[in-house]
C-alpha cells in the first residue's frame, strides 16, 4: 500500500430514521416567487440555473406571488381542487377495500394529487400522458368514470381491462392515459417515441411522461433523455421526487449529489424544479414546457418536488424506515389545503363549501364502490375465463386455441 | 434442530456467509435498512454493517453490472433483484457479460456472482410479479440456475451458489416463502412448521448444485418438477392414485441428467410439470432429453403440464396456475397409453 489515504466505500444514508426527529422541516428551499421565469423560447444555455431553484407560486398564506403566476379562472381552480379531493377520497376508500379483502393490492397518491390534476388540465385532449401508478388525479381531473376504476381494482366481470392487470394499472386511451406497466420506468422512452411520431407527422400533439425519482436510476430514464435531446422530441419528462422509493431515500438514486432537474443539463435540455404540492406552480411550469414543445423547441425535464405522505403500497409500512412524523414536517404542506386556502383568499371558496364537497365526493366514491361490489370483488366475480386467452395476438394462434380448448372454455 | 420457513433459511444462509467470508456483500433494491420487501435480508445490515448489506438504486442493469465488476475484482457479491420479472432490464449484463466473462478472457476474469430473486405466481401479483423466467436463463450457456423447493434446500443451495465461482441465479419460489403450497388455493394456508424439510441447521452446510432429489419413489411414471411445482406434484400424484416417482430437479443448470435418465428408464413414462408458459419452456428441453436418452424405454409420449401461453393474468391466476388436477389428468393420460 502507498501513503495515499485508503479508499472507503460510501453508502448514502438518510438524515433520520424511525425513532429520530425528522429533518425535513429544516430544508432550505427557495421562497415562493423567488425563482425567475425566462421566456419559453429562451435558449437552453441561458436556463442552467433553473434546476437548482424551485418554482413556487403559492406562499405560506396561500397567495399567488412571483413571475410564475398562471392565469387560471376560479372555475378551473375549483375543478382542480375537486379532482384532487376526489383522488384523496378514492384512495382512502379503496385502501380500506384492500384491508377488507376486496382486492389484492392498492397504491395511494396522498400528497401528490396536485401533479396529475394540474397537468391533466393543462394538456390537451389529443396529447398523451405516460403515467405512473401515482398520478390517478390525471383521470379524476378528466372525469373518468369512478365505477370503472373500481371495477378494474376488483378485477370483476366489468373490469375494463378484463382481469388481466394488477389493480390500478389502468389504461384509458380516450383520456390521454397510456397503459400502465408494472415495470417502473419502462414507458419513459415510449413517451419520447410517441412525441417523435407526432413531430414526424407534423401534428400538434405532445407527450408527457412520469418517472419516480428512484426510477431515474434505470437506464430507461437516460435513454429517453438522450432520444428526447437528439430528436428535439416535443415532450415533457417529469420526475416525481416524493423523497422515497419504497424504503430507499432519494440519496440512493443520487439525490444527495445534485437535483433531479439538473440531470437535464448534460442532455442540453431545460430542467425545471417545481414545488409539486403547489397546484399553481405545477400548472405554470407545465404550461411553460408545453408551449416550448409546441413551438418545436423540444423536451423539458421537470422535477416535481413533493412528498409521499402514505406508504408505498398496501404491502408497505413506512414507519419501519422513516420517522413517523416526517409527513407532518414536510415544509411544502398539503396540496389540497394549499389550493383550498388560495381559493378562499380569492373569495371564491369557503369552509362550508369545502366540507360539502368533501362529503359529496365521499358519497360519490361510496356509491361507485357499492356499484362495483354489486358486480363483485376480487375472486367473487371475474370476466369469462376465455378472456385469459384473448389479446395475446391480434388473431389467436394454434397454441392459444388448443389451450383454451384444453381448459374447456 | 431449528425449524425455519424459507425466508428464514435464506436469511440464515446469507448470515452464515457474511460471517465467514469478508469478501461477500449483499446489495439490491430495499435490502439494506429495511431488509428487503420479502424480509430475506432482515437484520443483516444491522448485524454486519452498512457496507456488507446495502440498498441499490432501482437499476437492475446497474446492479448486475456492478456485481460483475466486484466479482472481477475478487469479491463474492450477492445481488437481489426484487422480483424475477425485473431481471429483464439486466438481461444483457447476465447474458453477454456474466455468462461469458471467463470464456472470453481465457480465464483471466470471471464473475463469481450470485443473483437472488423471488419468482413465480400464486400471490395475485399480476403479470409483472408472477413470471417464471428460468427457461431463458437455461438457454444461455455460462449461467447456472438453482430453484429450491424447501427451506433446507434453499439454505444449502444458496450457500453453494455463493461459494461457486460461476454466476449463479437463485430463483426463490415466493409462494413457498412462508409454507408449502400444493395448488389448492381454496384451502387454508399451510406453514412449514413441523415439516422435516423445514429442519434447517444453524451453521454452514451446502446442497450441491446439479444434484436432483428423489422426493418420492415409484415404479410407473416419473414426474419432473422444481420449485412450487414439487408440492403441486405431490398433490396431483395423490389425486391420480398412481405409483409415480417424483424428482425435484433443484437446479436446472447444471442438470442432474443421470437421475432423470435412471428414473425414466425405470418407469418408462414421464410427465413434466412447471409453472412457466409451456411453449419454449424448460419442459421442452426435459422432454427432448427424455426422448433422446430413454426412447426405447418409453411406453407413452412424454407429457408437459405448464402455464398457458399468455401473460400471467391477475384475475385468472388459478386458471393459469397448473394445479394438481391438471397434473393428475396428465398422469392418467400417460398411464393409458
Ligand atoms: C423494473 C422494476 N424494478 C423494480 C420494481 C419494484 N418497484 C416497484 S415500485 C418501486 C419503487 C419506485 O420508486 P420511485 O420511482 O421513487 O416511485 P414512487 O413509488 O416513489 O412514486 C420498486 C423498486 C419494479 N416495479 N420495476
Amino acid at each position: 500500500m502507498s501513503n495515499c489515504p485508503r479508499l472507503d466505500l460510501h453508502i448514502p444514508e438518510p438524515a433520520s430514521r424511525p425513532g429520530e426527529q425528522s429533518v425535513l422541516g429544516v430544508l432550505v428551499l427557495p421562497e415562493a416567487g423567488e425563482t425567475r421565469r425566462p421566456d419559453t423560447l429562451a435558449p437552453e444555455p441561458e436556463l442552467r440555473d433553473l434546476p437548482f431553484g424551485l418554482i413556487r407560486v403559492l406562499d405560506d398564506a396561500g397567495r399567488a406571488v412571483g413571475p410564475w403566476q398562471p392565469s387560471i379562472s376560479p372555475d378551473r381552480l375549483r375543478h382542480g381542487l375537486r379532482a384532487m379531493m376526489l383522488t384523496r377520497a378514492f384512495d382512502e376508500r379503496l385502501f380500506r377495500a384492500h384491508r377488507q379483502g376486496k382486492t389484492s393490492f392498492y397504491m395511494k397518491s396522498t400528497g401528490e394529487e396536485a401533479i396529475g390534476a394540474a397537468q391533466s388540465m393543462v394538456l390537451g385532449r389529443g396529447d398523451m400522458c405516460f403515467p405512473t401508478y401515482r398520478v390517478m388525479s390525471w383521470l379524476h381531473a378528466r372525469d373518468y368514470p369512478v365505477t370503472e376504476m373500481v371495477n378494474q381494482i376488483f378485477s370483476n366481470a366489468k373490469d375494463p381491462l378484463k382481469g388481466r392487470q394488477l389493480p390500478i394499472l389502468y389504461s384509458a386511451r380516450d383520456y390521454g392515459f397510456y397503459s400502465l406497466s408494472g415495470n417502473v420506468g419502462s414507458r419513459f422512452g415510449h413517451a419520447v417515441g410517441w412525441a417523435m411520431a407526432s413531430a414526424y407527422k407534423n401534428d400538434d400533439k405532445i407527450a408527457l411522461a412520469y418517472i419516480g425519482e428512484g426510477t431515474t436510476a434505470e437506464g430507461d430514464f437516460h435513454e429517453a433523455l438522450t432520444f428526447a435531446s437528439v430528436y428535439h422530441a416535443p415532450c415533457i419528462l417529469c420526475v416525481t421526487n416524493n423523497q422515497w422509493a419504497i424504503s430507499s431515500f432519494s440519496g440512493i438514486a443520487g439525490g444527495d449529489e445534485t437535483t433531479f432537474a439538473a440531470k437535464a443539463i448534460a442532455y442540453g435540455l431545460p430542467g425545471l424544479r417545481v414545488d409539486g404540492n403547489d397546484f399553481l406552480a405545477v400548472w405554470a411550469a407545465t404550461e411553460w414546457a408545453a408551449e416550448r414543445a409546441r413551438a418545436n423547441k423540444g423536451a423539458t425535464l421537470i422535477e416535481l418536488y413533493t412528498y409521499r405522505a402514505g406508504g408505498h403500497s398496501t404491502s408497505d409500512d413506512p414507519t419501519k424506515y422513516r420517522p413517523a412524523d416526517e409527513a407532518e414536517t414536510w415544509p411544502l404542506g398539503d396540496p389540497v389545503e394549499r389550493l383550498k386556502q388560495h381559493l378562499i383568499g380569492l373569495g371564491e371558496w369557503d369552509e362550508e363549501r369545502h366540507a360539502a364537497l368533501a362529503e359529496e365526493l365521499d358519497q360519490q366514491v361510496r356509491a361507485a364502490v357499492k356499484e362495483a361490489e354489486a358486480v363483485g370483488t376480487l375472486g367473487k366475480s371475474k370476466p369469462p375465463v376465455s378472456e385469459m386467452f384473448e389479446g395475446v395476438f391480434k388473431e389467436p394462434d394454434w397454441r392459444v386455441i388448443e389451450q383454451r380448448r384444453e381448459l374447456g372454455v | 434442530m431449528p425449524t425455519m420457513n424459507m425466508i428464514q433459511a435464506l436469511n440464515s444462509a446469507l448470515d452464515v456467509k457474511l460471517g465467514d467470508d469478508p469478501d461477500t456483500l449483499i446489495f439490491g433494491e430495499d435490502v439494506g435498512y429495511f431488509g428487503g420487501v420479502f424480509r430475506v435480508t432482515d437484520g443483516l445490515q444491522k448485524k454486519h454493517g452498512l457496507k456488507r448489506c446495502f440498498d441499490a438504486p432501482i437499476s437492475e442493469g446497474g446492479i448486475i453490472a456492478s456485481a460483475i465488476g466486484m466479482g472481477a475484482y475478487g469479491l463474492r457479491p450477492i445481488a437481489e433483484i426484487q422480483f424475477a420479472d425485473y431481471i429483464l432490464p439486466a438481461f444483457d449484463q447476465l447474458v453477454s457479460e456474466a455468462a461469458r466473462l471467463r470464456y472470453r478472457s481465457n480465464g483471466e476474469f470471471w464473475a463469481p456472482i450470485t443473483v437472488r430473486s423471488p419468482y413465480g405466481g400464486g400471490i395475485f401479483g399480476g403479470q409483472t410479479h408472477s413470471q417464471s423466467p428460468e427457461a431463458i436463463f437455461a438457454h444461455i450457456t455460462g449461467l447456472k440456475t438453482v430453484i429450491p423447493s424447501t427451506p433446507y434446500d434453499a439454505k444449502g443451495l444458496l450457500i453453494a451458489a455463493i461459494e461457486d465461482d460461476d454466476p449463479v441465479i437463485v430463483l426463490e419460489p415466493k409462494r413457498l416463502y412462508n409454507g408449502p403450497f400444493d395448488g389448492r388455493h381454496d384451502q387454508t394456508l399451510r406453514t412449514w412448521a413441523g415439516l422435516p424439510e423445514a429442519e434447517v441447521p444453524e451453521g454452514h452446510y451446502t446442497v450441491p448444485l446439479g444434484k436432483a432429489a428423489v422426493v418420492r419413489e415409484g415404479g410407473d411414471v416419473t414426474v419432473l418438477a422444481y420449485g412450487t411445482m414439487v408440492h403441486v406434484a405431490k398433490a396431483g400424484i395423490e389425486d391420480a392414485q398412481v405409483d409415480a416417482e417424483l424428482i425435484d430437479l433443484r437446479s436446472i443448470v447444471p442438470l442432474d441428467i443421470d437421475t432423470i435418465v435412471a428414473s425414466v428408464t425405470k418407469t418408462g413414462r414421464c410427465v413434466i410439470l412447471h409453472e412457466a408458459s409451456r411453449f419454449g419452456g424448460f419442459g421442452g428441453e426435459l422432454s427432448a432429453l427424455a426422448q433422446e436418452r430413454c426412447f426405447w424405454a418409453l411406453k407413452s409420449p412424454v407429457q408437459r403440464v405448464a402455464g398457458w401461453d399468455t401473460p400471467y393474468p391477475h384475475a385468472f391466476e388459478w386458471d393459469y396456475f397448473p394445479g394438481p388436477a391438471r397434473l393428475a389428468a396428465a398422469l392418467q393420460r400417460a398411464m393409458e397409453d
